[in-house]
């Protein structure tokens, strides 16, 4: 009892103090290498924007095939004639099949002046990049960049350019970087999300209050949970594949709009549609929005519902009332990161075979469609340099959308911490 | 005796009926709840869905006359016009990008978890953690981009130019690695916080220092929660695919060589689904048992790192 065994005052070993120092030395090695890694994480996400600002704005040198000042009429240049003498310029200049095609597209009389001269634009002048300069270069080596220019395209326009531009953001795709833009890309993602939101929101909120508030702990429920909880795990591309093979096929009258009456055009569009797209996404984000409302849910305290229930509430009533108003900004939070991630998807999208040039805009859900992402990944995947400027115009605008989605979550968030007493 | 009085005012009843206690049947809540259960076992019928379809196109392409199970497993080649299926020229590119990624993630992720849960000020984490979210954030295609643009460059400055191709496992793999640093230290992080406070200072009142306690106690007591971010990373790694579409290259190739192009599954899969592709081809049906072998892989991965945090987890108090 009176700790015969201990000696204090000497416990320590003769090895201890010339070791000490050893020790400390390496701890403070450690926390370094410890620190330097956070910052390298830091710097690489630094460096990603980096890349992506280095394309997006630079030197472009443009060679016209046909000089605009030649087409232009009594010295008013092309941009100030009017309709009538634009088309006569357009028809004087493109071969007739190709006259005819546009004819086809949308004829001549129902353009707009502008329409038609972007036509010439597009169809006449065709003005050609024939080098690019990033951004960093640009600035910080201009006179060199000039030369080189001047030296090795005498012939050719250099402008410093800005790729995200009023051209950028209204234009559809297109064959010519100049021209092209990401409009009808936008516009399919956004529709894409939309009837993603209306088929994955009721689904994956209703399975969150079965689990979280009907769901005893039996085998079937046990089952259910350990499902959701590994579909959150399954790469995107197997759903992109499920996509496929039922979406795209076997419901195809479905997804196609051939049931509901809609004129199908044979050749295109079949079952690849925004309906398919949208179903895809669906199921691909539920497994996360679940597990998402379930936590909001779960974080709902009890006392709530026992004090409804003590006045005589039903279950559902009590649900409806007192479990999901103070549960709403949690799952709505989730929602919107869900939503985050179905915008940013582009696997399965490819997969269910999203078109990757078309023209036009979608207009509703049983178009061929492509997606933001997609239109990156198509612009990165070509060979010429000129179209990862493009690609990176692209991904600064999926950031820029991404970006505001994610503000929405976050103001949600802290409104929800400003409830909590 | 006013309560009372109150009562009987609010709610007069008639004495003379009975009043039946038996549960009144809703048949709106009933209909509601059938609702519900039909949500929640939604999750099921996506799970017969993929392993339906999958399976059955998959069993199309084993059932076919060219293919030989055997043939499939072992092959180095993959030849769909001349009737060469060997999956592992796939196989082998995936794994060797997600030993890259692995390679990059797991030191990076587990330095980054300890730095925050055992040294970073709040304030600093607070900071700190976001950033890093926004990394997981991103689009993949985006680091696809930034795989092709920015680390390809940097190793055939370092490597040679005649040694490292345009397109290479290498680079895809490396910024794959940036791609689940987030998850792996997000996840080590929430494990190494766990632990509770006692055992630290234990371990610092006995005389050790911060980083004896950070490796010899914290982080083998959140052993199973490291051990399964680690896998759950190998899985997401190994269905990731925008970033080897665009950077590993096109084209299957049985190679070892890092610096080589080569096509990992997810990569054909995509490759080939994004091509004219005609159903019933053998090529179609070869997508699909390629898909389920990654289904079963990853779900594997997914269950193994499920059951190392149930078995395995540390319970204190």
């Amino acid at each position: 009892m009176t700790g015969r065994n201990y000696q204090i005052g000497s416990p320590i070993s003769p090895e201890f103090t010339p070791r000490l120092e050893a020790r400390h030395r390496s701890s403070k090695l450690w926390e370094m290498i410890f620190k330097l890694s956070t910052i390298f994480g830091i710097l690489v996400l630094a460096l990603l924007m980096l890349t992506i600002i280095n394309s997006l704005a630079g030197y472009v040198a443009t060679e016209n095939t046909v000089d605009p000042a030649s087409l232009a009429v009594n010295g008013t240049p092309l941009d100030e004639l009017d309709k009538d003498t634009l088309v006569t310029i357009l028809q004087e200049n493109v071969s007739k099949g190709l006259f005819r095609q546009i004819e086809r597209e949308k004829p001549v009389e129902e353009r707009s002046q502008e329409e038609i001269y972007n036509l010439i634009l597009d169809k006449v002048i065709e003005p050609k990049v024939v080098k690019t300069w990033p951004l960093s270069e640009s600035i910080f080596n201009r006179p060199a960049v000039l030369a080189e220019a001047a030296e090795q395209y005498p012939t050719a326009t250099v402008n410093f350019t800005f790729w995200v531009n009023s051209t950028f953001l209204s234009s559809p795709q297109s064959s010519n970087p100049l021209l092209a833009g990401v409009r009808t890309a936008i516009l399919g993602s956004l529709w894409i999300i939309l009837i993603t939101t209306l088929i994955a929101f009721p689904l994956g909120v209703g399975a969150a209050i079965y689990l979280e508030e009907y769901a005893s702990d039996n085998r079937f429920n046990r089952i259910i949970q350990t499902n959701i909880n590994n579909l959150a795990g399954v790469p995107s591309i197997i759903y992109g594949m499920l996509g496929l093979a039922l979406f795209v096929r076997v419901l195809e009258p479905l997804t196609s709009g051939a049931m509901f009456g809609m004129t199908v055009d044979p050749s295109t569009a079949n079952g690849r549609t925004i309906l398919s797209a949208s179903l895809t996404l669906a199921i691909l984000i539920l497994p996360l929005l679940i597990i998402n409302g379930q936590e909001a849910i779960r974080s709902v305290p009890n006392s709530l519902r026992e004090a409804s229930y003590g006045v005589g509430a039903t279950q559902w009533q009590t649900i409806w009332h007192h479990v999901l108003p103070n549960a709403i900004s949690g799952i709505l939070t989730g929602t919107i990161l869900s939503i985050s991630r179905a915008f940013g998807e582009t696997a399965p999208l490819v997969v269910i075979g999203a078109a990757t040039y078309i023209t036009y805009d979608p207009d509703g859900p049983f178009s061929k469609f492509t997606t933001l992402p997609i239109q990156v990944y198509q612009w990165t995947a070509r060979p010429q340099e000129v179209f990862r400027n493009l690609a990176a115009g692209g991904i600064l605008v999926l950031l820029l959308m991404l970006l505001t989605v994610n503000a929405a979550a976050i103001i949600f968030r802290n409104r929800q911490s400003k409830h909590k007493l | 005796m006013q309560t009372k009085m109150t009562l009987r005012s609010i709610n007069p009843v008639n004495t003379d009926q009975l009043i039946s206690l038996r549960k009144r049947p809703r048949w709106g809540e009933r209909l509601i709840q059938a609702f519900l259960l039909f949500c929640g076992a939604f999750s099921i019928l996506t799970t017969l869905g993929i392993v339906y379809e999958l399976g059955k196109e998959a069993l199309l392409f084993f059932g076919s006359p060219e293919v030989n199970l055997w043939k499939f497993f072992t092959g180095t080649q993959w030849q769909p016009q001349v009737g060469e299926f060997g999956i592992l020229s796939l196989v082998s590119a995936t794994l060797m990008t997600t030993a890259f990624a692995i390679l990059i993630a797991v030191p990076l992720g587990l330095c980054v978890a300890i730095y925050l849960s055992e040294y970073a000020s709040p304030k600093a984490r607070n900071i700190i953690k976001p950033t890093l979210e926004i990394l997981a954030g991103i689009p993949t295609v985006v680091y696809g981009y930034f795989a092709l643009t920015f680390m390809t460059p940097l190793l055939r400055s370092i490597f040679g130019q005649n040694t490292v191709e345009i397109y290479n496992t290498a680079s895809a793999g490396l910024v794959m690695g940036i791609l689940i640093l987030p998850l792996i230290s997000s996840m080590s992080e929430d494990a190494l916080s766990a632990v509770p406070r006692s055992l630290r200072e234990a371990a610092l009142s006995m005389g050790a220092t911060r980083l004896e306690t950070a490796v010899r106690i914290v982080v083998p007591a959140a052993l199973s929660g490291i051990a399964a971010a680690i896998i759950l990373g190998i899985s997401r790694a190994v269905g990731e695919t925008m970033i080897v579409a665009i950077a590993a290259g096109a084209g299957p190739n049985f190679t070892l060589n890092p610096f080589k192009a080569a096509e990992t599954m997810t990569g054909h899969i995509v490759r080939i689904s994004g091509g004219d592709l005609s159903y019933d081809s053998i090529d179609y049906n070869s997508l699909f048992a390629i898909g389920i072998l990654l289904f079963v892989m990853t779900l594997g991965l997914n269950i193994i790192s499920q059951r190392i945090v149930r078995r395995f987890r540390e319970v204190y108090e």
